[in-house]
């Protein structure tokens, strides 16, 4: 029967302000460490994909919803952008390179991006299975796209329009999963790519059955529709690379101010997006600590109500044979323990709640977390708990120091 | 095993008492008899070393107690002198054998489960060893409380009012088992009680 025994036996007599102490303690924590992982990978996660990229053209809107859209694809496109003027920009002397995307169809959820090998080459990604497309409607699947809907090369899919499941299908035309990705860990992951004319195609086709329909033109004619489309052919973003920070101070202006379309640059829209994140991180990690803290006095409570009914057991384990000293340890260990089964309860309820926020964001912003890291700000919370549980303890334990058993058992 | 000479002690602003010499030896027992606020449980506890006298001095097992420092008298009673109080107190959140055992972990010594059940056997407490303490009728808690005293092979038992809550039956029947206990273990007893009762009993009493 060592002491740590009999302070767990001790807990469990006291079954509910335990309870109450332990769910205050794991609520607190939880959300203190919910705070620090979810807001921690998403810091990473808007970290990679945003490398190397200085600038996003797209159309007028939303400069936030661009880059939301082009870099992460987790929100809807602000529009399309013509090919000619974007392809302008791409022979400007300071840009490095650019990637055209073309994005508007999806596939279970998942987006269908046109684009170019050099999108692949720009986040690193390599090839687990099959290669790089060389035709229309060739697809290359990330990693998690595959793993999720099971394709495998050689299948066939149907994309649909539109960003959400179920809309209006594509049934002209089907993809042919060519490549699939190693994870990248960047957005690619989640995306099934293409090339851009694979997207022109079903969109142009759109077109020209309307235009068919209701004409009634021949082989010529078509031909020339062909030939008219591709004037005014659009895509839906080109993200940018500069040669030189000379890029950054003057393409944004000039596209801002003499085109139709828009310059956004990711580096600032997603510090103002920290900002706005940032404000519900902090109230979020307040509340923590204030139930952190009422947690504190749920323990202290508990331990002084607790030793006032067990003054007598104070009284005998002294005449056992107990110093004073420990009794005082006897005490310290009981909220000790308390609150190291809090922080583990604490713990599980954040990646709990991680786990719910990365399936619910999944679904609906191409967006996960993941519950497997343990950071070392979360290892952090561990003596910042324990320390709550000694302070907490300090008052009682010393009561119970000061047990004057003579006193107590003459009264008894 | 205890003697005592010229013990008094004074309260701040209360009665002041002086008890006459005492001297028990080995397996010996000895009644201190007395009424309310003549000084009983005063006496019991200068003699566990739960508190000081003013004067006078008590030597258990050859230590004079005065002579232990604070945690070095916890230690010492831990190991020399088993308490039996008029109400059984127990840790009631562990059960009986548990609570046994802490009186040996608690006086710093290793736990004996042999002796445990050895005492338990012996004071009719077979089945009880897993049991909590309050499931316990008043009686069983009473003889728990005389096993746990004797867990750690005390010198000395001290009995503070065993009986004064037992009807007749259970009065001679629980002085008969502390008796036969201590003479078992060889530990000399004390029993400190205004329980007539027990006068006939025992043949070598005090009365203050």
């Amino acid at each position: 029967m060592n002491m740590l025994r009999l302070s767990w036996a001790n807990l469990r007599a006291d079954r509910l302000s335990t309870v109450l102490s332990i769910m205050l303690l794991a609520i607190g924590v939880g959300m203190v460490s919910f705070v620090m992982v979810a807001g921690a990978q998403m810091l990473d996660r808007f970290n990679r994909d945003i490398r190397g990229i200085d600038m996003v053209v797209g159309a007028k809107g939303s400069p936030l919803q661009l880059i939301l859209s082009a870099v992460y694809q987790m929100d809807s496109p602000t529009g399309n952008i013509p090919l000619s003027e974007a392809q302008k920009l791409q022979k400007h002397p300071l840009v490095k390179y650019s990637i055209p995307l073309a994005y508007g169809d999806s596939y279970q959820g998942y987006r269908i991006v046109g684009s170019e090998v050099r999108y692949l080459e720009h986040y690193g990604a390599q090839f687990a299975a099959g290669e790089g497309w060389t035709d229309d409607f060739e697809a290359v699947l990330g990693s998690v796209v595959a793993e999720n809907l099971g394709l495998r090369l050689g299948d066939h899919f149907h994309g649909s329009h539109g960003l959400v499941d179920d809309m209006q299908v594509h049934e002209e035309a089907a993809y042919h999963v060519v490549g699939i990705l190693n994870p990248t860990g960047t957005v690619l992951d989640r995306l099934i790519l293409t090339n851009i004319g694979s997207v022109w195609h079903i969109h142009g086709e759109h077109a020209d059955a309307a235009e068919e329909a209701q004409a009634e033109h021949g082989h010529a004619d078509e031909e020339h529709a062909h030939q008219a489309a591709e004037d005014d052919r659009e895509i839906t973003a080109l993200l940018v690379k500069f040669k030189s920070p000379m890029g950054m101070m003057q393409l944004p202006r000039h596209i801002n101010a003499n085109t139709s379309m828009q310059a956004a640059l990711p580096a600032i829209e997603i510090n103002r997006l920290y900002e706005l994140l940032g404000v519900g991180f902090t109230t979020l990690q307040i509340i923590g600590m204030l139930i952190m803290a009422i947690a504190a006095i749920s323990v202290f409570i508990s331990l002084l109500n607790s030793l006032k009914d067990r003054k007598y057991e104070l009284a005998l384990m002294r005449s056992l044979g107990a110093s004073p000293a420990k009794l005082f340890g006897m005490v310290i260990m009981e909220s000790l323990l308390l609150c190291a089964i809090g922080y583990a309860a604490g713990i599980a309820l954040g990646r709990a709640a991680l786990l719910l926020m990365s399936y619910l964001s999944e679904q609906q912003m191409q967006f996960q977390l993941s519950g497997g890291w343990f950071s070392a700000e979360e290892l952090c919370l561990l003596p910042i708990t324990l320390l709550i549980g000694l302070f907490a303890a300090l008052i009682p334990a010393f009561q119970a120091y000061r047990t004057d058993i003579s006193e107590i058992l003459r009264n008894e | 095993m205890l003697q005592t000479s010229s013990l008094h002690y004074s309260y701040p602003q209360g009665p002041s008492f002086a008890f006459p010499d005492l001297h028990v030896g080995l397996q010996e027992v000895l009644l201190v008899l007395g009424r309310s606020g003549s000084g009983k449980t005063t006496l019991l506890h200068l003699l566990a070393g739960l508190m000081s006298p003013v004067g006078g001095s008590v030597t258990v097992n050859g230590t004079v107690l005065s002579t232990l420092s604070g945690s070095g008298m916890d230690a010492f009673r831990g190991q020399h002198i088993g308490l039996v109080f008029q109400q059984p107190l127990f840790i009631r959140s562990v059960n009986v054998m548990e609570n046994l055992q802490l009186a040996r972990t608690l006086a710093g010594l290793p736990a004996d489960a042999h002796r445990a059940n050895q005492l338990l056997s012996e004071l009719g407490l077979d089945e009880k060893a897993t049991q909590m303490p309050q499931s316990l009728s008043i009686g069983e808690r009473q003889r728990v409380s005389i096993a746990r005293a004797l867990m750690t092979s005390p010198g000395l038992l001290l009995a503070d009012e065993p009986t004064s809550a037992l009807d007749d039956a259970n009065c001679l029947r629980v002085a008969h088992l502390l008796q036969e206990a201590a003479s078992r273990h060889g530990a000399a007893l004390v029993i400190v009680t205004h329980d007539r009762r027990l006068k006939d009993r025992f043949t070598n009493a005090v009365e203050l």
